[in-house]
């Protein structure tokens, strides 16, 4: 699991089971009006939350992408047009100014929690 | 020191990068004011707003890296005057500051000329982000448009207001033919008749006399009989240097305009330096990024103590409309006795070509090209480096075409200096040295390292022969590796996977790979495993290695649905079939087409709709037509004996015998067939990777054809085939194409890197040569035996269908931001915003 220090005040947002989320693969979740893609990287024993909408055509699609690594750095990649983003920082990695905003993820008791108050503004 | 740059455009940016990279001292204190109130931007590419990029995505650098490199950066807050005397300067917002040096990049404002009724509603400029802002408000409201000025700037405004939606676009320039500055009038005429097909209007010596219309423009005045009616207009009839600031602070600055600058790019003041589309050198005015380049490195150089100069700068240009390549460089015009022209003009494929050499005919001083610009960087280089050209000057621009090889010209002979990135200023030697000294190894690394290839990205396949080049040079051996993660080749990877008998991503990953994958090798290894095993693609482990086509069985659309093609073998369908075809559709208010494959079809579905629709589906016999994956696709056929009063074989019964042997084979692409009745070829089997034509005495196999972007005409493999000998060979064939070849390769490709091309080929699959036959017959006949169809097993296991929601945590609910919009009786996705 990812830690990050923080100071804002946390909310955990209960999102769902650990297993209704693929091995190495994601999930969207709705949180209100908003969409979150959530990602289970087994292999790295890791989880991690970004914003659903995929900058480059604002299509509601991350959740849907391949998940992998470039380096060490976690990463998704868009279905649309294999655009990449790190799931650290959000920031683009496939060479344009666009970034996505990441949220921090916790696993209690086999339920997955999502920091929807906590979460890193990249811009 | 202390230096203050007035203007945050392209080339005021440069500039501050330019000072920081030589700033090892950090004795630089520098100051930026800029009159936008957003940190510099790509107005070369400002027309990509039009096409979706946000202001966000045009940014070149932004407040933090500004921060991060301690430079002030001041937006939203111009200048107003100066005081050479004191060495200080005012703001708008009332702030003052000292200089040491002070350098001028406030750039151009468009120029509008005294036309009566300039000052109407819906008249534009199209110089910055707002501008273009209005223009996008406005333009749905219109029907037509016009562009007054056809140069570079005018003929891209015009594309983009094609691109907005509307229908009717006149562009209107004085001068008798477009672009004066860069083509020459045989060249014109080719590239107005271009864009006359693109669909423009186009008025050549036309005086715009007057702006018709009330408050809103309704048309243009050219004479007292000729007038156009025109809801919008957009006037690009040149720039204006915005000097006005130097000229009140008394600086020199030009009759027409302009601040006038030595080859040190001082002013008259030598504490006072201009650059970029501001500055006058030598009684010009360079309206292109690249020479402001050039002289912000000129300045950077001189203040930072070296002696670099500017000593101008060739206009090539490549114009950046779709659909129309438009190149000139060097001196496009040069005539004389001195210049001998060559002159290609083929007005039946509208390409137009024009080069000037020196009288010995060694030296290349120009050109112009157009509706073919693929030589422009090579020509460009060869003008530019004086490379002496061949015995035969025209074969550089006709010789690959005709089959003969070029000789020379290739990047590798540039000389060292030569620029390769002229946006960014980048040499061979610097792109060659980040190769060899710093490890680079791909083009996305030498971007990184040396920012070549970021402009205008012309010159990325350079950078990429280049780094191949100095490899090979260097006696690397250039691996075909997948990715990062897998050393290996697609082929070899097959082989291993097989013998180490691995059944998952993960399991190939452990054992051959390294890292945890990414979106190349997942797919590619999944596609692999698919081929050897013939196992079901969702199987756990292996779901979320599918490209995301193949993980949800469907391809995804513009606003994320999905659209479903059931498999119709050979074209052929009932009646009830149909029927039940659009029963479905309309239950799920899915958009229908009949495709270029024969099939049909269904757009617009929910990803929560699809187990839905498919259990409907399979329920009336219907099976995935497997339209998501690198996969058999369809086999199209003709009608045939049975129908056909020239057909020699029943070519349909083949084709469907065809399409349900190979249906959901796993491929490194595509793969299509078709089987025609007769030499009439109705089927079009020449065009796909495997054809079948029937001939008195059997069937004609052909092999390794293409539609698509490149299209190539398939090869005859083998004549007069009985049923069963045509199907060994198409086992065969494809077996062999699905070990060999490398990722998202079809056929044609793979065959046109074959060594000894579909001669050898012939030999493998025909006379066996490498004792592979009976071995790929099997292997192919226990895949075929092993098909299931993909949404069958979907749509019956709980498990697997319980992926196919939007929210894991709200199943029931459809994604709401997919909108539909009407059209023709039928739905349409909403535009990308
Ligand atoms: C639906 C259809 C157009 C139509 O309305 O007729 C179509 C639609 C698409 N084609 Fe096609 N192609 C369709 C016939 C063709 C044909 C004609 C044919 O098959 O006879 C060709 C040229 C022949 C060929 O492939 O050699 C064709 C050449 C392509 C290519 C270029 C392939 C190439 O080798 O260059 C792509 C891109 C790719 O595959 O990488 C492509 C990709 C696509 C994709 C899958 C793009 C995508 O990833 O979203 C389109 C999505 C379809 C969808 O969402 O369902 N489509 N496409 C046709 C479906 C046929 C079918 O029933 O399966
Ligand atoms: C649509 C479009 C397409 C183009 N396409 C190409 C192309 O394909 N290739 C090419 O080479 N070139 C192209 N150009 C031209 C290219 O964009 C310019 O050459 C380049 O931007 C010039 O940079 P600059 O910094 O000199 O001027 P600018 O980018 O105009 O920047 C000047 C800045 O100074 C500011 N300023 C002015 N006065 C003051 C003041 N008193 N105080 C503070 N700030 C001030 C302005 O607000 C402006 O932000 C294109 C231009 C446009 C508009
Ligand atoms: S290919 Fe031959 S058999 Fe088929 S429709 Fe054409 S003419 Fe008839
Ligand atoms: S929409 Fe995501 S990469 Fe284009």
């Amino acid at each position: 699991m990812q830690t990050i220090t923080h100071q804002k005040t946390q909310a955990w947002f209960e999102a769902c089971h650990t297993h209704d989320v693929p091995h190495n693969g994601g999930v969207c979740v709705k949180y209100n009006d908003q969409q979150i893609a959530l990602f289970h990287f087994a292999r790295r024993g890791e989880w991690y939350a970004t914003q659903n909408e995929c900058p480059h055509r604002k299509q509601m699609a991350l959740s849907r992408g391949m998940i992998g690594t470039s380096g060490d750095e976690p990463k998704v990649a868009c279905p649309f047009h294999k655009k990449t983003f790190s799931l650290i920082t959000g920031e683009c990695i496939s060479g344009d100014e666009c970034t996505i905003k990441t949220y921090e993820v916790k696993v209690e008791q086999g339920l997955v929690y999502i920091a929807v108050d906590g979460h890193h503004e990249n811009y | 020191m202390k230096i203050v740059i007035i203007g945050n455009g392209m080339v005021g940016h440069k500039l501050c990068e330019k000072l920081i990279a030589r700033n090892s001292q950090q004795s630089l204190e520098l100051v930026v004011f800029g009159e936008d109130t957003r940190p510099a931007y790509d107005r070369v590419h400002l027309s990509e707003f039009f096409a979706g990029k946000s202001a966000r995505d045009l940014e070149l650098a932004g407040y933090d890296w500004y921060a991060e490199h301690h430079i002030k950066l001041y937006t939203g807050d111009p200048i107003r005057s100066i005081d050479p005397a004191t060495k200080t300067i005012h703001s708008h917002l009332g702030l003052t500051e000292n200089y040491d040096y002070l350098i001028l990049a406030t750039g151009s404002a468009a120029f509008v000329p005294p036309i009566p009724g300039v000052e109407k509603e819906g008249v534009f400029i199209y110089r910055t982000i707002e501008d273009l802002e209005l223009i996008r408000d406005y333009a749905p409201k219109v029907k037509s448009g016009a562009v007054i000025g056809g140069g570079l700037l005018g003929l891209e405004a015009a594309k983009a207001l094609i691109d907005l939606g509307i229908k009717e676009v006149h562009v209107v320039e004085f001068a008798p033919r477009l672009m004066p500055r860069q083509v020459d009038e045989a060249g014109s005429k080719i590239l107005q008749t271009k864009l006359e097909q693109l669909g423009l209007h186009i008025h050549t010596n036309t005086n715009t006399r007057e702006i018709l219309g009330g408050q809103n423009i309704t048309g243009l005045k050219f004479s007292d009989t000729e007038a156009i009616s025109t809801d919008m207009l957009i006037i690009s009839a040149g720039i204006k240097p915005r000097d006005e600031l130097a000229r009140h602070s008394g600086l020199a600055t030009g009759n027409r305009g302009g601040i006038i600058v030595n080859e040190k790019m001082q002013t008259s003041d030598p504490f006072i330096y201009a650059i970029g589309e501001c500055a006058l050198y030598n009684g010009m005015i360079y309206g292109l990024v690249a020479p402001g380049y050039e002289m912000a490195d000129a300045v950077a150089s001189q203040l930072m103590g070296d002696n670099k100069l500017f000593t101008g700068f060739d206009m090539s240009t490549k114009l950046k409309l779709i659909g129309v390549d438009v190149a000139s460089f060097g001196d496009p015009f040069s005539t004389g006795n001195a210049v001998r022209t060559i002159v290609l003009e083929d007005q039946h494929k509208n390409i137009y070509k024009r080069i000037n050499l020196s009288e010995d005919g060694k030296q290349l001083l120009g050109g112009i090209l157009i509706g073919e610009a693929d030589q422009y960087n090579m020509l460009l280089q060869t003008c530019k480096n004086k490379l002496v050209l061949p015995p035969d000057p025209e074969t550089i621009f006709l010789g690959e075409k005709n089959g003969t090889v070029r000789q020379g010209g290739g990047v590798l002979d540039l000389p060292a200096e030569a620029i390769i990135c002229s946006c960014e200023g980048i040499t061979k030697d610097t792109i060659c040295c980040s190769v060899t000294g710093q490890g680079c190894e791909s083009v996305d690394t030498i971007k990184k390292m040396t920012k070549a290839g970021t402009g205008c990205g012309g010159c990325v396949p350079m950078i990429k022969d280049l780094v191949t080049g100095t490899m090979k040079a260097q006696g690397k051996y250039l691996r075909n590796s997948l990715c990062e993660h897998f050393s290996q080749s697609r082929q070899e990877l097959f082989d291993l996977i097989k013998i180490h008998d691995l059944k998952t991503y993960d399991e190939a990953l452990d054992k051959l790979g390294a890292g945890h994958g990414c979106e190349v090798c997942k797919p590619a290894i999944a596609s692999i495993i698919a081929s050897l095993w013939g196992e079901m693609i969702l199987k756990k482990g292996n779901d979320t290695a599918q490209d995301s086509n193949d993980r949800f069985l469907a391809n995804i659309q513009k606003g994320g649905s999905y659209s479903i093609v059931p498999r119709i073998p050979g074209g052929e369908i009932t009646p009830e079939k149909l029927i039940v075809i659009g029963q479905v559709a309309k239950k799920y208010n899915l958009y229908t087409k009949i495709t270029g494959g024969q099939r049909i079809d269904m757009f617009g579905a929910h990803v929560t709709d699809l187990p839905l629709i498919w259990e409907e589906l399979i329920a009336a016999g219907f099976e995935s037509g497997h339209a998501y994956g690198k996969a058999l696709r369809t086999v199209k056929s003709c009608v045939g004996s049975t129908w056909c009063r020239f057909g020699l074989h029943d070519s349909v019964s083949f084709a469907i015998r065809i399409e349900e042997r190979y249906r959901g084979l796993r491929a490194p692409h595509k793969i299509k067939s078709a089987v025609s009745g007769c030499i009439r070829e109705c089927a079009e089997a020449q065009g796909k990777d495997f054809g079948i034509i029937a001939t008195e005495k059997g069937w004609n196999l052909f092999v390794c054809g293409n539609g698509g972007s490149k299209p190539q005409h398939a090869l005859l493999l083998a004549s007069d085939l009985d049923d069963e000998t045509c199907i060994k060979y198409i086992d065969r064939f494809l077996m062999f194409y699905i070990k060999t070849a490398d990722p998202l390769t079809r056929t044609a490709t793979w065959l046109n890197k074959m060594d000894g091309g579909i001669d050898y080929l012939r030999n493998v699959v025909v006379n066996d040569s490498l004792h592979m036959a009976e071995q790929w017959e099997a292997e192919m006949q226990a895949l075929v035996n092993s098909y299931k169809c993909e949404w069958k097993e979907v749509v019956e296991n709980p498990e697997l269908r319980k992926r196919f929601t939007h929210f894991v945590n709200a199943p029931e609910e459809k994604d709401p931001t997919i909108k539909f919009e009407p059209m023709r009786d039928q739905k349409k996705v909403a535009d990308w915003k």
